[in-house]
């Protein structure tokens, strides 16, 4: 008996080493993950960009400036007294708070009222705003305990001498799926037009029916135009679907324009398919091409901003996210539906996946046109 | 019949890589003809078919296929072809008649259901039309993918070794369906490795390691090879092969049964090196099969598939 195991364990290893692509890829998962997981991802993110709109040139607000800056979690910017800039900023996604001093801050502090400080913040993603809400509290804290002497050492005790007061914008009640379901709607349609599609395509190449197809009159275009479009309809049937779901029961908010969305998302798929087309073309057989979609959705959930926060992230894992689609998609999604973005502002983004459509498009059709003729 | 072939190649070359596959190769088959492709696996047989119906675009040589130019037509030829690949190649989660209604499509076919239950009928599939492909036994996909190949009554039909792994009584039923198809004026490209299929066909020519060998009719084909052969009867006849094919004058020695079957080139050389047994075994002259003319031939031409890996 042990002899025959033995023979199949040693044939099994044999065809395992025939196909370096599942070896690579046994090497390869565990230390994408460890080193995503390891270094990229953060929880408590810093560098976060606040803007202080500093109105009153006084000492105090100097000093809280010094202290959120030593904190470690801003990067912080000052803009000169101008009501009204902290909205587009944030709404721009400049800034992702914008703490304003009022012009009496300084006077009412002396004169033992209790003045307000206004933090706004993006609070679409709510898991990245709760630390840094409570790192401004302290800060502002240890910079008045330090000022508040002399005279004013009495304000010391008693209640804090200063209101901070909290505005979340876009998601007022801090609720995470808010957040998560309109970047859901990136990873479901990666899931089904990158696996789905390089899968489908691969069949027929490795069922052999492809040599049939093209025997006939179809053009090599238009088998590729064929097997494209009902994972289009697929794909807005789903759209349709998690859209509904985040409406209706999990009561997302949807500000802005369902025309760009819909615009945006098309585009979005057309990426996503012909990225799918692309690895159809790499690969040789619907497990190599399954493995292939794995290696490109894993990054894609963990570094695009859906499950952590993009801003906690060190640079390289961010610009390693700028070259994954589903980053400029989720960023247009959150920005339509809970910030109500108008096309001048999804402009940038949709930019971005245009190209990435040209690149892959491109790479696409011309690897197809190789293999096929 | 009109005199212009149905298919004229000249030269048709393809590379992969540093291997010549298929090397300068003319073929020629007048309308209505069917003729029989033979050779070893890997000759270059799949590669010369894919060339001709316009899968794959050859690194050199020229022709026409029905009149239109190989180089420049493709996709015209592409309608007038049907092409049975070596696998099969429909769809094994469709039905019969969802398979066949898909290829109707594609060639734009008119009367699509018309034409559609015409080749169930013809076929004798009308019974299995929503059975799916993919449940299909050997047999009945091969009569599948000829129903398929043939819907759109091409002028010329190649098949790549369609009767592989096909029982029989299946085969002979296949064989009259290809000289129906070639009576009414198709012509029939079939690659092969049965014997008894190539004496099927009108014509044969033969490819080893991507060079035509030898073209014509079966018994040309013979009389070109200059081969002779001596039938041995006697005891024991058949279990001297593989001494007597170490004597001189000795093309090849193969037992049939409990008979000797002895091959040469030269007659008297031939007579001379077997005259040993002539004592207990007869040997009486016969004529040599297409079988040793192939073997003889492919012995003779060099294998360049193995050198060049």
């Amino acid at each position: 008996m042990w002899q025959r195991i033995g023979a199949m364990i040693f044939k099994e290893v044999r065809q395992m080493a025939r196909d370096p692509s599942t070896i690579a890829m046994m090497f390869f998962f565990p230390i994408i993950q460890l080193v995503i997981f390891g270094y990229a991802i953060n929880n408590d993110p810093r560098h976060l960009p606040l803007v202080v709109e500093a109105n009153d040139n006084s000492a105090f607000s100097r000093s809280i400036v010094s202290a959120l800056r030593t904190t470690g979690y801003f990067d912080v910017t000052e803009v000169a007294g101008n009501y009204g800039q902290a909205d587009r900023l944030i709404a721009e996604g400049e800034a992702q708070f914008v703490l304003t001093i009022p012009t009496d801050f300084a006077r009412r502090l002396v004169r033992g009222e209790r003045p307000q400080l206004l933090l706004a913040a993006d609070a679409t993603d709510p898991a990245s705003t709760g630390p840094a809400v409570a790192a401004v509290n302290e800060a502002v804290a240890r910079a008045l305990a330090r000022d508040l002497i002399g005279p004013l050492a009495g304000r010391q005790q008693g209640p804090p001498p200063v209101d901070l007061v909290l505005h979340r914008s876009y998601n007022p009640e801090g609720i995470t799926s808010h957040n998560t379901v309109p970047g859901l709607l990136a990873i479901i349609l990666s899931m089904t037009m990158v696996a789905l599609t390089s899968m489908s395509v691969t069949r027929e190449t490795e069922q052999g029916t492809m040599e049939n197809l093209l025997a006939t009159p179809l053009r090599p275009v238009e088998v590729m135009v064929g097997k494209i479009v009902p994972y289009f309809l697929l794909g807005f049937v789903q759209v349709c679907v998690v859209l509904g779901f985040a409406i209706v029961v999990f009561e997302v908010p949807f500000v802005g324009s369902l025309g760009l969305l819909v615009a945006v998302t098309l585009l979005f798929t057309l990426v996503s398919l012909a990225l799918g087309f692309t690895i159809s073309t790499l690969v040789e057989s619907q497990v190599q091409s399954m493995m292939a979609s794995m290696l490109y959705l894993m990054p894609s959930i963990l570094l695009s901003g859906f499950a952590f926060p993009y801003r906690g992230m060190p640079v390289w894992a961010q610009w390693l996210a700028e070259l994954l689609p589903p980053t400029h998609y989720i960023r247009l999604v959150r920005g339509i539906m809970l910030k109500g973005w108008e096309w001048p502002l999804a402009v940038p983004e949709s930019l971005k996946l245009m190209a990435m459509l040209l690149v892959l498009g491109t790479i696409a059709v011309r690897r197809y046109r190789d293999t096929v003729a | 019949m009109s005199a212009v072939p149905a298919i004229a190649v000249r030269g048709l070359t393809k590379r992969f890589g540093p291997r010549t596959v298929v090397d300068n190769i003319d073929l020629t088959v007048m309308p209505g003809r069917i003729c029989g492709f033979l050779g070893p696996n890997g000759s270059g047989k799949t590669t010369t078919l894919r060339m001709i119906c316009g899968l794959l675009i050859p690194d050199a040589g020229e022709g026409e296929v029905l009149g239109l130019d190989l180089a420049r037509q493709r996709r015209a030829i592409k309608h007038q072809i049907g092409y049975m690949t070596q696998k099969f190649g429909l769809f094994s989660d469709l039905s019969i008649a969802e398979n066949l209604e898909f290829i109707a499509r594609v060639y734009g076919l008119d009367r699509r259901q018309e034409r559609v239950a015409q080749t169930l009928e013809r076929l004798g599939l009308t019974s299995r039309a929503d059975q799916l492909a993919g449940k299909l036994s050997g047999g009945w996909k091969q009569r599948l993918a000829l129903a398929a190949a043939v819907m759109h009554e091409p002028k010329i039909l190649l098949l790549d070794e369609p009767t592989a792994g096909v029982d029989p009584q299946a085969r002979r039923e296949f064989w009259d369906q290809i000289h129906a198809l070639a009576a009414g004026g198709m012509t029939v490209l079939v690659s092969t490795h049965y014997m008894d299929e190539a004496e099927r066909c009108h014509e044969i020519a033969y490819i080893a390691y991507g060079v035509m060998l030898a073209r014509g009719t079966i018994g040309a084909v013979i009389a070109g090879s200059g081969l002779v052969a001596l039938h041995g009867e006697g005891p024991g006849a058949d279990r001297l092969a593989a001494e007597i094919e170490q004597r001189p004058g000795v093309a090849m020695a193969a037992p049939f049964g409990t008979s000797l079957h002895v091959c040469g080139t030269d007659p008297a050389a031939l007579r001379q090196a077997v005259e040993p047994w002539a004592d207990r075994i007869r040997f009486t002259p016969t004529e040599p099969s297409l079988e040793d003319v192939f073997i003889h031939l492919m012995r003779g031409a060099t294998d360049n598939s193995v050198e060049a890996r």
